[in-house]
């Protein structure tokens, strides 16, 4: 892993703290970077009872069973990939996350067929939120952003503006936590495709106006 | 553009999905006793069928995973999806196209 006090973001280059304007005020999106999460990969056979109810008994939650669905509690969330594939996620910026929860995942698993592979320092996660960004994240992505379609938990991997993504409505309009925020995404992309899509996202949100929020 | 039914995801557009041409090819058992032209009736000679041709596909932007389609190579329709292994589907063929 890498050692804490050489970490830098996929974004850091772009001095986005020195942007941010720490509300969205009257812009129709809202984008920040969320870097350093902890991501670990899962394999393992949903058939497998024994190590699902070992998760679920480590973790709180059961792993979500529905394509294209999330699951989680404040500490972890997992995100469905494949039919015996996740992504389970610590959405805080804790250096030590990442390995911290690979670990967990072994010590459930110990004696069980699956695989554990940290993948967090590969990616990073741009929030995109505000009342326009299922139409911003529309322009570049063939899924269905309605709200009809892509309701609060759903998570999808998919491509934005050519880029490979997952996406995961954090919270959708209907959220306390959101209100008349509007919808919260998280995309998750490839370091090496940070920037790019960054780019791309603040220029086709220009007509929605985009603030750079903390 | 189509949309493919993954079998795992759901319906994705054909951006999504990479082709993997026909479906129903078993590697040969013992590769060491295969003369020049075995090999090349298993490595390049396909069937290029006009009408309902079982190929496969791969969701490579979205669960990574293969799986068979029949596809109608005439209407483009998609008649039928299921999983690498699963016995070849019976569909209606269809005379008209
Ligand atoms: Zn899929």
């Amino acid at each position: 892993m890498v050692e804490a006090y050489l970490r830098q973001s996929a974004l850091a280059h772009l001095g986005l703290e020195g942007r941010g304007a720490g509300a969205r005020g009257a812009a129709g999106v809202a984008m920040s970077e969320r870097p350093h999460r902890g991501i670990v990969n899962l394999r393992l056979d949903p058939g497998n009872a024994e190590a699902m109810a070992a998760l679920k008994a480590a973790f709180g939650f059961a792993l979500p069973a529905a394509a294209n669905t999330s699951a989680g509690n404040t500490d972890t969330i997992a995100l469905w990939l494949g039919p015996d594939e996740w992504w389970l996620v610590v959405p805080g910026p804790e250096p030590e996350a990442g390995p911290a929860l690979a670990e967990k995942l072994r010590a459930a698993l110990s004696g069980h067929f699956a695989a554990v592979t940290e993948v967090g320092e590969s990616r990073t996660c741009i929030r995109v939120a505000g009342p326009r960004a299922r139409a911003l994240l529309q322009k570049g992505c063939p899924l269905d952003f309605h709200p009809r379609a892509f309701v609060a938990g759903a998570c999808a991997q998919s491509i934005l503006a050519k880029a490979a993504v997952t996406f995961h409505l954090f919270a959708d309009e209907s959220a306390a936590q959101a209100g008349a925020e509007g919808p919260v995404f998280d995309v998750y992309v490839a370091r090496s495709f940070a920037e790019y899509l960054w780019a791309w996202l603040e220029d086709a949100g220009a007509e929605y106006d985009v603030a750079v929020v903390a | 553009m189509l949309l493919i039914p993954c079998p795992y995801c759901g319906p994705r557009s054909e951006e999504e999905f990479s082709y993997g041409n026909e479906a129903h090819i078993p590697r040969p058992k013992q590769p060491d006793k295969l003369d020049d032209a075995e090999w090349a009736e298993y490595v390049f000679m396909r069937s290029n069928t006009k009408g309902v041709f079982l190929e496969r596909w791969m969701h490579a932007q979205g669960c990574r995973r293969w799986f068979n389609v029949a596809r109608d190579t005439v209407s483009y329709e998609i008649l039928a999806v299921y999983e690498i292994g699963a016995p070849r589907p019976e569909l209606e063929l269809r005379r008209d196209v």
